[in-house]
């Protein structure tokens, strides 16, 4: 049997919101920095996006339907497509046509909302599955979760929604001394299958690529080759998982990653035993090994591996809290412009910015980060959410 | 072979008026903790300074050779000039008018200068400050040529020309530390010529400058066309060894946001105004505080009327000793809003107490603190941004004051002092 290579992209940009100030408070109403959120979707479009996307369909189409990948889009990101960059949408939709490319369900708003208690989750789920379908003609197959993240109760709630398979992130206090290389079932759901990535080599095309640092620097297609074959002894599957934005923004075109990727099927289809497989495709193939029980959520975030990014401080804590508590009331009111703003209030980035883990390296921070610090991204959060509520209050 | 290093001060525990000989004694305490032996000079001694860490000499019980310093030379440098309380850093003008108006009482009817003598220094601040300034150099050639040190480390511009002197006399490496400059202390435009040209060539006499801060480095480079190569920045750190934790009944219902320094353009005051009567049209149970006094103090008091938020916002006058204490142990948020501050310690002290501080982005400090909110002195909106969210958001002055003071904790001398140890070693072995 050959073993399966298993390629999944994450896009997702969160809207991002404009500087609210306390005096703004029951005034304004209007949120979000349309300006900044049209320039990032554009310029990830023309870098990125497009480009990636243009050479995933000349490899399907050279390698005759070989060559699969598998896209989580976010409906957030979906929606500013639509508006910034609809040709982001259209090349999506060619590359759908192909039938080679499997689009996987998230949270529309990449939210936290399967670390709360609400209905929010199940809401955001269909509603996501309904936006795929609408797009690009088919209903999503498998599960992933904003960052990977991931409980058996996570997984109970994936599957009582219909679906029979996950992905997330091979943590290594999760795994010990098991491997990230084979499908596994969930514990609490037997019927749930689990896709984990392989973050070494993962890793080695998302962040260390064009470190000149790095002792294997430059990465090439042959070399890579090897390492997977050596991989695979013993083993079945290798996951993939990465950002898109490796493509053309964390990876410059000038680092050579776009050819990196060209020549990559070729070499692999000549060298080793592999085939590309979507995850649907995959779960087919091979059966789980293994139930893997996971009491506390994982990610595929940071060297915790755990959900201490979003969650991980008092203020992180105090808006979520904050903000799932009006989630009843919200979807009683069923206002579209309320809706609409809590959906954007829900996505994950707003918490990630206030993490004081990355406060101590600088660079890092304001890589990842609109806000020049974590207190200020809380204050800014917390204006716009104080707003948010008196309209919830007043019901409009 | 232990370093020994010459270095010249102002003033020295117990003995102080600012945060100059609160620096002096942190980064000798530090240094001696790496082995580092100071003689550490000053122009009067008490006799009650801890010298665990250094030896201290007097330059008051120095008497003075003849032999080099010429008496042309020295009346050509001491010109009389009127003395500001700007002139030091940290110093509060009540301070200063105390020792100005003893001054002039001690000195009263004193017109000759006599050679060949002890000098009585006051080591204080009064009118006739560049006498002593000058004085002060002459002995330093004395005190230069009777003990053997390896390099020579002069803390702010009372001291560089007592560094040259020693420099010139002895032939070793010269260290300037730059606490602050002329230009922190008075605003372009505002420049007393004569302080800086003292310091101008204290800077480019010495083998090193070290500056307190990027901010105050970049001064140095820009205003006093010192080339870059030569000057290091290295943080000032803050000891809290003799800190004493007070508890404070607290007075009034309301949370408190304090502004706590001179009330000069210096520190930014008008801007703490304007942000104040920014939150209070939104968030009325607080009360501001204004504590300190300074030129601007009048002009401060006529603004807070004028936008009649007089009844929430608050004067408190001069405050020294344990009464600093009180008001940050009353205090909810510390603003310090400097418009340019070579470094500022007063935040550390605010965070030492748990509060939460808003500190402006041109102070020195703020290039070492992380878990302090930063705002541009002039972006009222954002200062009053942040005031609002410490205040209404209680999750918020929890973490920032928590981590504060852990942050604050950690920031040590020993680390300013290792840095220094280092540029000494590599000056000695340059000439060698």
């Amino acid at each position: 049997m050959k073993k399966t290579i298993c390629f999944y992209f994450q896009l997702h940009q969160p809207v991002l919101l404009r500087r609210y100030h306390f005096f703004d408070i029951g005034k304004r109403g209007d949120y979000f920095d349309e300006y900044v959120n049209r320039s990032t979707i554009r310029r990830l479009a023309e870098h990125c996006y497009l480009p990636a996307n243009r050479l995933i369909l000349e490899l399907i189409e050279r390698h005759g339907g070989r060559f699969k990948v598998s896209y989580s889009i976010s409906g957030l990101a979906l929606e500013q497509f639509e508006w910034h960059a609809p040709e982001v949408i259209e090349s999506f939709k060619e590359l759908a046509a192909t039938g080679r490319v499997e689009f996987l369900a998230e949270t529309y708003a990449h939210s936290l909302s399967s670390l709360s208690p609400t209905d929010e989750f199940e809401r955001q789920v269909k509603r996501h599955a309904d936006k795929v379908e609408e797009l690009f003609g088919q209903r999503p197959a498998t599960f992933r979760n904003s960052s990977l993240i991931y409980s058996d109760e996570i997984g109970e709630r994936v599957f009582n929604l219909g679906y029979k398979t996950m992905l997330t992130d091979g943590a290594k206090h999760v795994l010990g001394w098991k491997s990230p290389n084979f499908v596994y079932a969930s514990a609490a759901r037997p019927g749930l299958n689990l896709l984990l990535k392989n973050s070494r080599l993962s890793d080695d095309i998302t962040v260390r690529f064009s470190d000149k640092e790095w002792g294997e620097y430059p990465l090439t297609a042959d070399k890579y080759a090897r390492w997977l074959q050596a991989e695979a002894e013993g083993h079945e599957i290798v996951n993939l998982f990465m950002n898109y934005e490796t493509f053309g923004e964390d990876q410059p075109a000038s680092t050579g990653i776009f050819d990196f990727m060209r020549y990559l099927p070729e070499k692999i289809y000549a060298t080793t035993d592999f085939e590309y497989l979507t995850p649907r495709e995959a779960v087919e193939k091979h059966r789980p090994v293994a139930p893997l029980q996971v009491p506390y959520p994982i990610s595929w975030t940071d060297e915790e591996r755990d959900v201490s990014s979003w969650l991980g401080n008092e203020l992180q804590v105090n808006a979520f809290e904050e903000l799932y508590r009006v989630q009843p009331r919200v979807r009683q009111l069923d206002d579209p412009l309320l809706n609409e703003a809590y959906c954007r209030l829900q996505a994950s980035n707003h918490f990630y910015y206030m993490s004081t883990k990355l406060i101590s390296d600088d660079d890092l921070f304001t890589h990842r980060s609109p806000y020049e610090s974590p207190y200020e991204a809380f204050i800014n959060y917390m204006n716009v959410l104080s707003d948010f509520l008196i309209r919830v209050d007043k019901g409009k | 072979m232990k370093t020994k290093v010459l270095m010249f001060g102002w003033e020295f525990p117990p003995r102080i008026s600012g945060g100059l000989g609160t620096a002096s004694y942190g980064l000798t305490k530090g240094l001696a903790k790496h082995g580092v032996e100071i003689l550490f000079v000053m122009p009067k001694a008490c006799g009650e300074e801890d010298q665990s860490a250094v030896k201290i000499i007097n330059a008051s019980e120095v008497e003075m050779m003849d032999s080099y310093a010429t008496r042309e030379e020295y009346w050509r440098f001491v010109q009389f000039i009127e003395v500001g309380s700007n002139l030091v850093p940290y110093l509060d003008p009540e301070v200063f008018e105390q020792e100005a108006s003893a001054a002039i009482r001690d000195h009263a009817g004193e017109s000759r200068v006599t050679f060949r003598n002890k000098f009585q220094f006051s080591g204080k601040y009064g009118v006739n400050l560049m006498e002593e300034v000058a004085r002060y150099a002459l002995v330093a050639g004395t005190i230069a040529s009777q003990n053997s040190f390896d390099v020579i480390h002069a803390h702010d511009w009372l001291t560089y020309e007592a560094g040259i002197v020693a420099k010139r006399v002895s032939g070793k490496p010269l260290v300037v530390h730059v606490h602050a400059t002329e230009f922190d202390r008075s605003g372009e435009g505002k420049i007393n010529q004569q302080v800086y040209d003292i310091e101008r060539r204290g800077m480019h006499a010495a083998d090193r400058v070290i500056a307190v801060s990027n901010l105050t480095r970049n001064i140095v480079i820009k205003h006093y066309g010192v080339a870059p190569e030569k000057v290091v920045t290295v943080h000032n750190a803050v000891d809290f060894q003799s800190y004493k934790e007070v508890t404070v009944e607290r007075g009034v219902p309301e949370k408190v946001v304090t502004f706590l320094g001179r009330i000069t353009y210096q520190k930014g005051p008008e801007y703490f105004i304007e942000a104040a009567n920014k939150v209070l049209k939104h968030y009325p149970n607080v009360r501001f505080v204004m504590a300190g006094s300074g030129d601007m103090l009048n002009r401060a008091i006529r603004r807070v009327a004028q936008l009649k938020i007089a009844t929430h916002f608050h004067f408190t006058g001069f405050l020294s000793g344990d009464d600093v204490q009180r008001m940050f142990a009353q205090s909810d948020v510390y603003v310090m809003p400097s418009v340019s501050e070579p470094f500022g310690i007063s935040p550390l002290e605010a965070m030492r107490s748990g509060v939460p501080t808003i500190i402006s982005k041109q102070s020195g400090v703020s290039e070492v603190l992380e878990n302090s909110i930063k705002v541009d002195f002039w972006d009222v909106d954002a200062m009053s941004d942040a005031i609002y969210g410490l205040l209404a958001y209680p999750a918020l002055a929890r973490v920032t004051g928590k981590a504060g003071l852990e942050e604050v904790n950690r920031l040590k001398w020993e680390n300013a002092a290792e840095k220094i140890k280092c540029l000494y070693y590599e000056l000695i072995h340059a000439e060698n």
